[in-house]
């Protein structure tokens, strides 16, 4: 990356300096420094507790960090809470328990968002949330509620919601750990396929095999801290660290 | 399986198999069986004896009841006073046409196929108080003023329990949004208000609203009593509902909260799209419990001068022309309070039963 003068800067989607969190006082997050540039995919990984939801989370705020700075597309995360609106409708995330409301049809779910936060139209909200749950191949559930669906199935439409709202960027903290090993192929795909269409990704996730597919970095975290970051090839075969061979040994080894 | 399966155990029938497993399955069973026979032999046949068989239902004054059984003349002869208390007579039916048009709109809302639904549940909400209060009250359009002291009779326990329950509901959910709030200031103050009005009793909210408010107020400035008894218990009803409510939005997961916050979803609608619809539904059966509450001790008014559907039984038993009924008139209020009671409580049942329709059939 060249630095082109002030003015110039190169953009990054998200981007840490020296990021810092605690809860209580325990430090989750250490002086974290990442930069991500459009169109990149990152897969962040690193054992339970190392802080790697929380990274992600700070985002789009739904945690705060308490020092240093997280600028996404250029606005940085205050206090301001219309800033914070700003930032997440640019910002779409998928959670491990899907979190779909359940009260709401999969359709209504998809459209809710465009309604009532980007002021589009019933119908073209409508028409539109039935365009994301053809991609990710469940328009036939249109009319469903979540709870009548498999955790597979409710993944996806979880992607469908998230990608209605046109982010530019995706967040995704752990989204096949809470399915079933049969399910986790159709998420997947349909991650890969985003991928492909070029969205910039934030995946918190185990599956190797996802991050050797699709990720231009693999970010290794440890105990509050970016440990290593490198493209998946050197990654996987030679990391530098001991603490990264440790963990890929161990999640390997099964 | 590849064999077909065994059929299920043949059910046992019979009324005697019935009886012998249910009833004299035991020796405590049975002797549980035989006590329980035994009450019921002692209480119910003179109950409905008293009641019905040698009741007396014909007739206008004292004399036509012979004494064996209840005089339910007693409660014939006062019935339209037990309703409309001392509204006068001739203009009773303000109060009818009001809750004939409640009984309307609430009608017309439940009607699957009505269109406009969201205009008539405004005018309900919005528009019926206006009218409700001018037909009640009076003082334009014509109508003649009736002072609220001449209001008594189930129509006061209706008005005071539907305005407390009316109003409580808005407050306690906004009371309870604030106790939860990150904002320090507002958590306070909606945090000391509920714990201060739920830890005082109701007499004393009444009193205070009936006794000691007009000694603050300069002198010149009066409200009514029943408005003052009726903004003190709406706010009490309120700190109680609010607890219920909290109960709620609690029970919805965080994952909920980060959802809507995720999209990018505003407070309120984030509220009012996501978290309420489902806090609401966890809270019915807390919210209506409250509600039973609220009309029930309706019946307090009394304390401090206000004669609600209790409090005219009880005076119309004192006139010496009909001394000796106090028992009929207490068991006519408790058939009126059970009954609406427990349509309140079917009426909640059926609204869960719909709300959680999605529910069903869950993988």
């Amino acid at each position: 990356m060249t630095d082109t003068g002030e003015q110039q800067t190169v953009r990054s989607a998200v981007r840490f300096e020296a990021v810092s969190k605690w809860f209580g006082h325990f430090q989750v997050l250490k002086s974290i420094d990442l930069d991500v540039a459009p169109r990149q995919r990152i897969v962040v990984c690193g054992p339970s507790g190392s802080g790697k939801s929380t990274l992600i989370r700070c985002v789009n705020r739904l945690e705060t960090h308490q020092v240093g700075r997280v600028l996404v597309n250029d606005m940085e995360l205050t206090e301001d809470v219309r800033q914070i609106e700003r930032v997440r409708r640019e910002v779409g995330m998928v959670f491990q328990t899907f979190n779909l409301f359940p009260h709401l049809t999969v359709l209504e779910n998809c459209s809710l968002a465009p309604v009532w936060v980007s002021k589009v139209p019933k119908a073209e909200a409508e028409a539109l949330a039935m365009e994301y749950l053809e991609r990710v191949r469940i328009p036939e559930k249109a009319h469903q509620y979540p709870g009548q669906l498999s955790g597979g199935q409710q993944q996806r439409v979880a992607i469908a919601r998230a990608l209605t709202m046109q982010p530019r960027i995706m967040l995704f903290d752990e989204p096949t750990s809470a399915l079933d090993p049969e399910m986790i192929k159709e998420v997947l795909d349909v991650m890969v396929e985003l991928a492909q269409s070029g969205m910039t990704m934030l995946v918190v996730t185990h599956e190797m095999g996802f991050a050797k597919e699709v990720a231009d970095r693999v970010v290794f975290m440890d105990e509050g801290e970016i440990v290593e970051q490198a493209d998946p090839q050197t990654f996987f075969s030679s990391p530098t660290t001991e603490r990264a061979q440790r963990f890929l040994s161990q999640i390997l080894a099964h | 399986m590849s064999a077909a399966s065994p059929p299920p155990p043949i059910e046992r029938v019979g009324i005697l198999r019935w009886l012998r497993d249910n009833l004299f399955s035991s020796v405590g069973n049975t002797l549980l069986t035989l006590i329980g026979l035994g009450l019921f032999i002692l209480i119910v046949p003179p109950v409905i004896e008293w009641a019905f068989v040698d009741a007396d239902f014909a007739g206008a004054s004292k004399s036509a009841c012979t004494g064996e059984g209840a005089c339910w003349v007693f409660i014939k002869v006062h019935l339209s006073q037990f309703i409309y208390g001392f509204y006068p007579p001739e203009q009773r039916w303000r109060i009818d046409l009001a809750f004939g048009i409640l009984i309307a709109l609430a009608a017309l809302l439940r009607i699957r196929r009505v269109p406009h639904k969201g205009w008539i549940a405004a005018a309900t909400v919005v528009g019926f108080p206006v009218l409700a209060y001018y037909l009640f009250y009076g003082g334009g359009f014509g109508l003649e003023v009736v002072p609220t002291s001449k209001w008594g009779g189930l129509f006061l326990t209706v008005i005071v329990a539907g305005v407390a329950i009316a109003a409580s509901l808005p407050l306690g959910i906004l009371l309870a949004l604030g106790r939860r709030s990150n904002m320090p200031v507002v958590q306070a103050v909606c945090t000391v208000f509920i714990e201060l009005w739920r830890g005082v009793p109701l007499i004393t909210v009444l009193f205070m609203a009936s006794v000691m408010l007009p000694l603050f107020l300069p002198t010149g400035v009066t409200f009514d009593k029943l408005l003052r008894a009726m903004v003190g218990w709406a706010l009490f009803a309120g700190a109680y509902t609010a607890e219920v409510v909290r109960g709620g939005l609690q029970g919805v997961p965080p994952g909920q909260y980060e959802a809507a916050q995720a999209l990018g979803l505003p407070y309120w609608r984030r509220m009012y799209l996501i978290i309420l619809p489902q806090a609401l539904r966890i809270a019915i059966p807390g919210i209506v419990n409250s509600f039973l509450a609220i009309f029930k001790d309706t019946t307090l008014v009394l304390i401090i001068g206000l004669f609600d559907l209790l409090g005219t039984i009880q005076a119309v038993a004192t006139n010496p022309k009909w001394l000796g009924f106090a028992l009929e008139g207490y068991v006519f209020a408790a058939a009126v309070f059970w009954v609406f009671c427990y349509g309140m409580s079917r009426y909640s049942a059926r609204l869960e039963r719909r709300l959680n329709r999605h529910r069903e059939g869950g993988v």
